[in-house]
């Protein structure tokens, strides 16, 4: 990724129901701020909440880092979220459309890739699982 | 652990009830000022102290001890009346611990030789387990309101004899989503409906947990032998959807409200056209 310069970055818990409702409103009011168009912010709004609801469910709970990131030109939103949880031991097979180890419909990780600009996995059996993902304006 | 009452307390206690009383209700007049009458508090106070000497002549010395049961109900009642006025947790616990200034007026009297200590420790014991009710009585009403307010604010109406819609508006997480379909296919049986329109016009993502829960909603709609239709898809959910991957398959969707409605209608023409007016 370009460097960017980045303002501070909120944290939020990542611990139940609720708490993936307001990852979902803050990423939209940076969104906002970024000046994303209205699909691009849908896009990325959902795509934290698919990301934030996994680190809840699967994760066992965790943070969400949302932040306002500029290179100059753009602005863009960046979430990173973060668990301590079991990790994906098949990440390939995770990323797989309709593959869910729950009950799910096995879209929210591969489809989140689809729905932002930059999309990065870091997981880790036994460790945990880390996804960062970030849309810039046009 | 020594019995908190010897038989000298009791009878103190039942002796210069009067006094006792007399300055609990003073103190605690004095902080509930307007809140509650003097009637009430008196009534209260009345109620309290029987239940404590009923209590303590039967051995009790712990609050958690059977002897106590008494008590401890009538202690409960107060405090979630209290939490269901509006009362802070300050206002409500005063009124127990306002007690002490009844029983240091004991102490105070030169021909009472007895000693309170225990009963003070008691008399706390009252005021915290007063705090925990109230506590728990106040959850009590604010999840009841969380609830009545999420049904409040998912109206399910009756469009047109046999249509029923529920337009769907703002975040929608897991419990509302869940009341929400729940809702519907409720009033779809009450209603003897055969049509039911989700409208999510005001609804700012649809992700997939939202899509399953709309997924689910319409094949149990189907199995009670009723259609569902979803409208008011904007283009940035339509497209969000389909970067997703998520599959409406055969589910009807529609690009507004109305567009719906029209549609149920002509669904329905055959069979129900003379109920309905033109
Ligand atoms: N943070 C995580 N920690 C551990 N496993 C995860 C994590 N995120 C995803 N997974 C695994 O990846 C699988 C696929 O995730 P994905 O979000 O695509 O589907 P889902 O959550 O099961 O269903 P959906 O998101 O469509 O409702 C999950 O079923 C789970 O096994
Ligand atoms: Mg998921």
């Amino acid at each position: 990724m370009t460097a960017a310069t980045s303002e501070t970055a909120e944290r939020l818990p990542v611990r139940a129901d609720s708490d993936v409702v307001k990852v979902r409103q803050l990423v939209r009011s940076l969104a906002q701020q970024a000046r994303l168009s209205l699909v691009d912010q849908t896009k990325l709004v959902t795509a934290a909440s698919e990301l934030a609801r996994n680190t809840l469910v699967y994760g066992g709970g965790g943070e969400a880092e949302v932040e306002l990131v500029s290179d100059g030109a753009r602005t863009g939103v960046r979430a990173v979220f973060s668990d301590e949880g079991p990790g994906i031991p098949d990440l390939d097979l995770a990323l797989t459309d309709g593959w869910t180890s729950g009950s799910g419909l096995g879209l929210g990780l591969s489809g989140s890739r689809r729905l932002v600009q930059h999309f990065a996995i870091d997981t880790a059996p036994g460790v945990g699982t880390r996804v960062e993902i970030a849309t810039w304006s046009r | 652990m020594a019995p908190v009452a010897t038989d000298t307390l009791v009878r103190t206690l039942v002796e210069r009830a009067e006094t006792v009383r007399a300055a609990w209700l003073e103190a605690a007049a004095a902080e509930l000022h307007g809140r509650t009458t003097r009637g009430e508090l008196e009534r209260e106070q009345s109620d309290i102290l029987d239940a404590l000497l009923d209590g303590l002549r039967a051995g009790g010395t712990t609050l958690s001890d059977a002897a106590f049961d008494q008590l401890r109900g009538i202690l409960a009642d107060v405090s979630a009346a209290r939490a269901r006025l509006g009362f802070t947790p300050r206002e409500t616990a005063i009124g127990v611990f306002a007690l002490k200034e009844g029983l240091y007026r004991l102490t105070s009297d030169d021909d009472v030789a007895v000693d309170v200590t225990p009963l003070l420790r008691l008399v706390d014991d009252l005021g915290l387990f007063t705090f925990e009710t109230y506590a728990a009585a106040r959850e009590a009403i604010i999840s009841e309101q969380a609830e009545q307010l999420l049904e409040l604010s998912t109206p399910v109406v009756k469009l047109w004899e046999g249509v029923v819609a529920v337009p769907l508006v703002g975040t929608l997480d897991s419990a509302r989503t869940q009341v929400v379909m729940e809702k519907l296919l409720n009033t779809l049986v009450d209603t003897g409906s055969e049509h039911a329109i989700i409208d999510i016009t005001g609804v700012p993502a649809v992700d997939t947990q939202v899509a399953q829960h709309l997924l689910k909603t319409v094949v149990a709609a189907r199995l009670m032998g009723a259609e569902c239709t979803i409208s008011g898809i904007r283009p940035q959910i339509a497209q969000t959807i389909v970067a997703l991957g998520i599959e409406f398959g055969d589910i009807r969707t529609r690009a507004t409200l109305a567009d719906a409605l029209v549609d149920a209608l002509r669904a329905n023409g055959r069979t129900a056209s003379a109920g309905v007016p033109a």
